[in-house]
């Protein structure tokens, strides 16, 4: 059997969409969609991003992780955590949710 | 209404993502010339967060939405088809449906127009709520404490999202304009279509996409038109500008947006399952939708939001481009925030919220504590003070930006000031500050009860 020879991406080099959102006042939702399948295929099966490696990429422990999915039809990873303030409450710098991805772009996942 | 009971298909046209945030011409007449059976559009959103259901308020201008609505109704009046609005006014609760109405008065009076228009409430009662609780009829949804009765109290404005079944009885009454409360994005689109015993999965999957317009399409816009067609075994959505398309993909990715799992969004009375769904391209611009399945639940919960307020907020933004400062900006604020609270120990000020925001350290990413600081040769400080009253934030902003002004820092050579303020006057008064505190489920026997429906004539 040939070893596996696992290399390092940079997300915002294979993804084409890598998005933030409030999905409610109470939850933060995070899209990565790739630019191909194939690359997706790659990533799905190495279950490369998971909730381990999103959880230290926002220093946020797993147990604020309510759904990390992988759905096909639109080759993109979803992950929804538990926003850590309610949206527009007080200390709030994002009432949206609409730029808390720029950690994901950095992101090296291995596949 | 025309009759269109025995029809194959039903379409709907959905001019605008967000009422008041407009579309083309060009594209509504496209749209209206391929015969909807409705024209719907919602008009609401709690993404722009707690102060618009407290304050009573719409994050959208009135003009803009009585620009929209003076295309759209008259429209739907001439073509004998029901024009349906939900989450009016942004947040739907009392003053939010009230203002619409009043624009829509004025638009039937200065166009001449008659009509039948049915007006669903959404708002409730504290009562209403606490007996509900009492009753162990409301339930956390997500990551959200247990709701209290005093919760109930301090709460300003509690609204539902309402189902399709009000708005199918308000069809069913021959009005031709509905206007309702908060609403389930969905409803505005599907309820017509379900009243006709079309497929109640595909009508509100089919709702779903088209509540965001021509977000969907590529390039996306929530400004533009969509046009659905719903049948007996799936959907098609298409844009109705030609600059645009639908792609099975782009169709596909927009189940993701805003919710917490594409397979699974749940509603009022049920979830909608995508796990079989299939997305189809079918022409260079139209997508197929077929697959969706709807599982209700044995019980029918509809979600509550509501939000209290916390007191008055000022701000003051101030800035600094001295390395200095900068390389000590942490113990200034932390000494700042010593000198304000020792200043008025004694003087009956003590219960306010004082931060400041630091962009270019840490600002856009303040709520992830543990990422990386940025870095930056110039940082813009945000003051920022709540209080019980305008005067107390007034008081406790003002004295932090004057201590931070002239704060010495260790090693400090730029004597004269600390800061660049851009503005003059430096403060600004923002106003009552809020948050949500009710955001639940609550089981109703009926889907229609908590949601009265009452009839003007124009």
């Amino acid at each position: 059997m040939q070893a596996m020879i696992m290399e390092k991406h940079r997300l915002i080099d294979i993804a084409s969409v890598i998005r933030s959102k409030n999905s409610g006042p109470y939850e933060l939702t995070f899209d990565v969609i790739f630019k191909d399948f194939e690359t997706y295929g790659k990533v799905k099966a190495a279950q490369a991003i998971n909730i381990k490696n999103f959880c230290a990429t926002y220093g946020i422990p797993e147990s604020d992780v309510l759904h990390l999915v992988y759905f096909d039809p639109a080759k993109a990873v979803k992950a929804t955590i538990c926003r850590p303030i309610p949206s527009g409450a007080l200390g709030e710098t994002d009432v949206y949710g609409a730029q808390q991805h720029a950690p994901l772009m950095n992101m090296e996942i291995e596949f | 209404m025309k009759e269109n009971n025995n029809k194959q298909e039903l379409r709907v046209l959905s001019p605008t993502a967000i009422l008041g945030y407009g579309f083309p011409e060009e594209s509504f007449n496209e749209g209206m010339r391929r015969q909807p059976d409705v024209i719907a559009c919602d008009a609401g959103s709690t993404d722009p967060g707690p102060y618009y259901l407290g304050a009573g308020y719409s994050f959208t201008d009135r003009n803009a939405v009585k620009r929209d609505l003076s295309l759209m109704i008259p429209a739907g009046l001439n073509a004998g088809i029901p024009v349906v609005i939900g989450t009016a006014g942004g947040s739907g609760a009392r003053p939010h449906v009230e203002e619409t109405i009043g624009i829509i008065k004025e638009i039937a009076a200065e166009k001449k127009l008659h009509f039948k228009m049915a007006v669903i409430m959404s708002e409730f009662e504290k009562d209403y709520i606490k007996e509900k609780i009492r009753k162990g009829d409301i339930s956390p949804l997500g990551p959200v404490p247990e709701l209290k009765e005093e919760n109930v109290d301090e709460s300003i404005h509690i609204v539902a999202q309402m189902g399709e079944e009000p708005f199918i009885k308000a069809l069913e009454s021959g009005a031709q304009v509905i206007l309702a409360g908060r609403s389930y994005d969905p409803c505005e689109f599907s309820a017509l279509a379900i009243s006709k015993g079309f497929d109640k999965a595909l009508a509100i999957h089919m709702g779903k996409i088209l509540e965001c317009a021509a977000i969907t399409a590529l390039p996306g816009s929530g400004s533009d038109c969509m046009m659905g067609t719903l049948k007996k075994d799936s959907f098609v959505v298409e844009p109705l500008n030609p600059i645009r398309k639908c792609t099975a993909l782009s169709v596909a990715a927009h189940s993701l947006y805003e919710k917490s799992n594409p397979y699974v969004l749940p509603g009022p009375g049920g979830a909608l399952d995508l796990t079989e769904t299939k997305f189809n391209q079918l022409t260079d611009t139209q997508v197929e939708v077929s697959g969706t399945k709807f599982v209700p639940t044995d019980e029918y919960f509809v979600k509550l939001e509501g939000v209290r307020r916390v007191g008055y907020r000022t701000v003051s933004p101030a800035a600094t481009h001295d390395p200095v400062m900068i390389s000590q900006i942490d113990t200034v604020v932390e000494k700042v925030r010593e000198r304000v609270e020792d200043n008025f120990r004694n003087s009956g000020i003590t219960n306010f919220y004082l931060d400041f925001k630091i962009y270019g350290k840490k600002g856009v990413m303040h709520m992830f504590p543990q990422t990386p600081d940025s870095s930056s040769d110039e940082l813009l400080i945000i003051i920022e003070a709540v209080a019980p009253t305008q005067e107390e934030a007034n008081t406790i902003c003002g004295f932090a930006r004057s201590t931070m002004l002239h704060y010495g820092y260790e090693g400090r050579i730029s004597t004269a000031g600390n800061l660049a303020f851009p503005f003059s006057p430096s403060d600004c008064k923002m106003g009552a500050v809020y948050e949500f505190n009710v955001y639940h489920l609550m089981r109703v026997d009926d889907p229609c009860a908590p949601f009265p429906i009452s009839f003007m004539e124009f």
